[in-house]
């Protein structure tokens, strides 16, 4: 991955800001040649990561931070996102699926990354807080070929 | 977010427009939601057809649009759903839930 596709943010937990990574993003998966539908399904996981991290994590203090890391090995993105709130244990999640829970305003989020992403995996940040990390393959055009392709232009 | 309030039939129809995502769509949502079902509304439409981009907190807002509306004796009619507005709802198996149109006239005939 070329480095000018390879980025790091950090940004205060404000909801606003999460308009900021998706600038970044999208910018950087074009790059990557990543189809239309593809690029709006990672949009949405990572929309819900950060939510999650400025929300759950770090309970919206700004003077907490949020960092996320987007690279590619090989063909696979992978995305991560770190918080500094109190830690988190996906085994308490609930199923939005079950009939008692579909009417529940909340607790979908975490179901929608899993859809759209092909692994996620939560685990403690060095120091206190929780790092999710979400990788995806990434299809149509190779990154490689994209590359090439900008280079001959 | 945009929210335009119209009158048609006797039925208020929400228009949006942008992103229901957290912070900014969906408390706009919300509140046009409770301003109709507040000042009287029995028949609502919520029109998505302009909605670009929707996260699991918009689609909260729209559940609670639903158990709002139901819970104080209106009803309430999605209309003009994008394609990916209908899949990220069918993926929580709610499009089951909402009564869905593909047009405000449907809509309109079915109250």
């Amino acid at each position: 991955m070329a480095d000018d596709q390879r980025f790091h943010l950090s940004i205060g937990s404000r909801f606003e800001n999460i308009e900021l990574v998706q600038v970044v993003l999208k910018d950087s998966l074009e790059r990557m040649g990543m189809e239309d539908d593809a690029r709006h399904w990672v949009d949405i996981a990572v929309r819900e990561a950060v939510a999650n991290a400025i929300k759950h994590g770090n309970s919206q203090d700004p003077a907490k931070q949020v960092q996320v890391d987007v690279s590619l090995e090989g063909n696979t993105l992978i995305i991560r996102v770190e918080d500094e709130g109190e830690g988190f244990d996906p085994s308490c999640l609930e199923d939005p699926l079950a009939p008692e829970n579909l009417l529940k305003p909340n607790g979908r989020g975490i179901f929608y990354m899993r859809s759209f992403m092909d692994e996620i995996q939560y685990s403690p940040r060095p120091g206190g807080g929780t790092v999710v990390t979400l990788r995806k393959r990434v299809t149509g055009s190779s990154p490689k070929a994209r590359l090439e392709q900008e280079k001959g232009r | 977010m945009k929210v335009n309030v119209r009158q048609r039939d006797g039925v208020t129809i929400l228009d949006l427009k942008g992103k229901i995502t957290i912070g900014l769509g969906d408390v706009a949502l919300r509140n046009a939601v409770q301003e109709a079902i507040n000042s009287g509304a029995s028949k609502i439409i919520i029109n998505l057809k302009d909605v670009t981009t929707i996260d699991s907190s918009g689609v909260g807002e729209l559940v609670s649009a639903y158990t709002s509306a139901t819970n104080r004796g209106a009803s309430l009619r999605l209309v003009n759903l994008p394609a990916k507005v209908t899949d990220i709802l069918n993926i929580t198996q709610l499009i089951t839930v909402f009564e869905v149109f593909d047009s405000e006239d449907e809509a309109l005939r079915s109250f």
